[in-house]
């Protein structure tokens, strides 16, 4: 087959597909997976603003005659969202400070400093990187009710300290700055240090402003699971002010296991926070995400 | 890129790391000693109190009789782990979890594969089908549970109600012992399916041009250009999914918990859940127990990453 000719074909079969179909065929598969993948979220909001009544109406009522906020007033009511949020964000945020905080500075210890034990310990941190959580959590659970009965009681259990302490500082963290920091030409740090600046200086004038692309993804990792954590804040926290969203929002859906439209207001409000959020940064999540899988690769 | 363009014309690094200079070292060693221990400690402690001595401990424990509210912890030797070979709940959640794991992962990739493949293209409407499928990204499990328990109530769900439209008999959904955990595979499908997409549109961006235009022009149709040129390039994150998939559903918890609380009749139990019954759930806090399972279910997923890692390096097509 010569040149000339497979260009032709090769024209002559686009433009035969672009003849037939206006759009892109793939739209038609496209549509209805949005839709299935939309769907639960679109019922979701849709039953939060029906009656009861209505909710259990058959056939099921997809558009309903009005606009009932109702459920929302009554679910506020009887568990304080508000609170729920105000614990999740606060257990998140210090999460993710005291993680970019203690895992850069280990991190950057043991990427540019040679000391006593430094491989031996970076091997202990890793070790831990391989366990499950399931194995860790029950003497988890005695140490931290150890630490509030003996050492301070808002990070004992039944506190939202307990849910930021254990997680404080991960091993994950200071492996990927870790391996982050290694990729930073050294020359910088050396002039500065040269030039006099010491060596906190030099960590925080010099390697962390080189550093935003894995501190972002280190913070959005961080956060997406201190956000959405369960296991650990239903074992460690039981009185209802101190729960986070999850939690609070199963502890609520326990209550209130029938009454369908209450239970959707409730997970309207507990869910809208975390999207605007996550489509706000959509850019840094997804980027973070993909990371972690190209990291693997 | 300016600073490191000239960085790299730079001569030797070295020169600055080692002086030759004889009075600094010392100093500047006992320096980096103590600046490497500070900087180290505070994450340090963390990860050893939440981490490293809960390892030991926890294994210390599934060698003894341990329960919260007794006073003392004697050792048994392999009493637990000898009580798990005789526990038929045991056997039935190891099954669940391996049946649960054997359908979520291979359906979950094959969802994540397919629309990332369709949203590789620049086409209208393109960032609104991708949202989409992110969106399932920001739903905590607890959130997508209860939506699903909705979706799938046998009595008011809209799901029955779609199978009433074409015909299909009214199902029992989670509250049937045979339904109840193919019904959790879905919903745990869907709320994974924003990361599998992804990891491989990613993974599909670093797909040459080069290579699928080279293989169409020598006449090989799209499936073929697919299945020869594209699938063996994304293999790579294929693996990256199948191992990171596979950890995670064998410690399914959070979507047993709220929907079916490994009912009915024992139909949804799998490992972590009966752990955490053990340790946790009504007044047990057999920890002893507990410790032993989730020794086990360790094991498990060493063992199964391990072989994941063997077979994957003899499929996977790393690139240069």
């Amino acid at each position: 087959m010569t040149a000339p000719a497979v260009a032709t074909s090769a024209v002559a079969l686009s433009g035969r597909r672009q003849r037939r179909l206006p759009f892109s065929p793939w739209h038609l598969v496209l549509i209805p997976a949005t839709i299935v993948l939309l769907f639960p979220f679109l019922w979701l909001i849709i039953t939060s603003i029906e009656t009861p009544a209505e909710a259990l109406h058959f056939p099921p009522i997809l558009l309903p005659h009005h606009l009932d906020f109702g459920n929302y007033t009554q679910a506020l009511q009887a568990a304080p969202f508000g609170r729920f949020f105000i614990n999740s964000a606060v257990v998140a945020v210090v999460t993710v400070l005291s993680n970019l905080v203690l895992c850069s500075l280990a991190g950057y210890a043991f990427a540019r400093y040679r000391f006593f034990g430094r491989t031996l310990l970076f091997i202990l941190i890793m070790t831990t990187l391989m366990v499950p959580f399931q194995v860790t959590m029950i003497p988890q659970f005695l140490i931290t009710k150890w630490l509030g009965v003996n050492l301070l009681a808002p990070i004992g259990i039944n506190h939202i300290g307990a849910l930021i302490v254990p997680n404080a500082a991960t091993a994950f963290g200071v492996f990927f700055l870790r391996q982050f920091f290694r990729t930073l030409p050294i020359e910088y740090e050396e002039a500065a240090r040269v030039d006099g600046a010491s060596r906190l200086t030099v960590l925080w004038r010099i390697v962390l402003p080189l550093s935003g692309p894995a501190l972002s993804t280190l913070a959005a990792l961080t956060f997406l699971d201190s956000w959405n954590s369960f296991l650990w804040p239903l074992i460690a926290i039981n009185s209802t002010n101190q729960m986070t969203l999850p939690l609070g929002l199963a502890t609520f859906q326990s209550a209130h296991s029938t009454a369908w439209t209450l239970l959707m207001a409730g997970n309207v409000m507990s869910l809208v926070p975390m999207l605007l959020i996550f489509f706000g940064a959509q850019r840094y999540f997804i980027r973070s995400v993909a990371a972690t899988g190209l990291a693997g690769t | 890129m300016v600073a490191r363009a000239t960085l790299t014309r730079r001569p030797p690094r070295r020169s600055l790391r080692r002086p030759p200079d004889p009075g600094r070292p010392a100093r500047a060693r006992a320096g980096e000693q103590a600046a490497g221990w500070a900087f180290v400690t505070p994450g340090l402690v963390v990860i050893l109190l939440f981490g490293v001595v809960p390892i030991v401990w926890s294994a210390i424990m599934s060698f003894q009789r341990n329960n919260l509210f007794s006073p003392n912890t004697p050792f048994v030797g392999l009493a637990n782990y000898r009580q798990m070979v005789h526990d038929p709940v045991i056997a039935q959640a190891i099954e669940h979890t391996l049946v649960y794991t054997a359908l979520f992962v291979p359906g979950t990739m094959l969802v994540g594969l397919f629309l990332a493949v369709a949203m590789n293209r620049k086409i209208r409407f393109i960032s609104v089908y991708r949202t989409a499928a992110y969106a399932t990204m920001a739903i905590s499990t607890i959130s997508e549970a209860i939506v699903f328990l909705w979706l799938f109530d046998p009595s008011y769900g809209i799901v029955n109600y779609l199978f009433h439209l074409v015909g299909l008999p009214q199902q029992q959904f989670l509250s049937s012992p045979s339904e109840a955990l193919y019904v959790i595979v879905i919903m745990t499908i869907w709320g994974w399916t924003g990361f599998a997409v992804v990891i491989y549109l990613a993974a599909l961006q670093g797909v040459p041009q080069v290579l699928t235009e080279a293989a169409a022009i020598d006449g090989a149709g799209r499936w073929v250009t697919f299945r020869r040129i594209t699938l063996p390039l994304l293999s790579p994150a294929s693996l990256f999914l199948v191992v990171w998939l596979t950890i995670n559903a064998l410690q399914l918890f959070d979507e047993v918990y709220l929907s079916t609380q490994g009912g009915p009749l024992n139909s949804t139990t799998v490992l972590v859940y009966y752990l955490y019954e053990q340790a946790f759930g009504g007044a047990n806090f057999n920890f002893g127990y507990a410790s032993a399972i989730a020794y086990f279910l360790f094991v498990i997923i060493v063992a199964v990453t391990a072989i994941q890692f063997r077979v994957g390096r003899r499929l996977v097509h790393y690139r240069s």
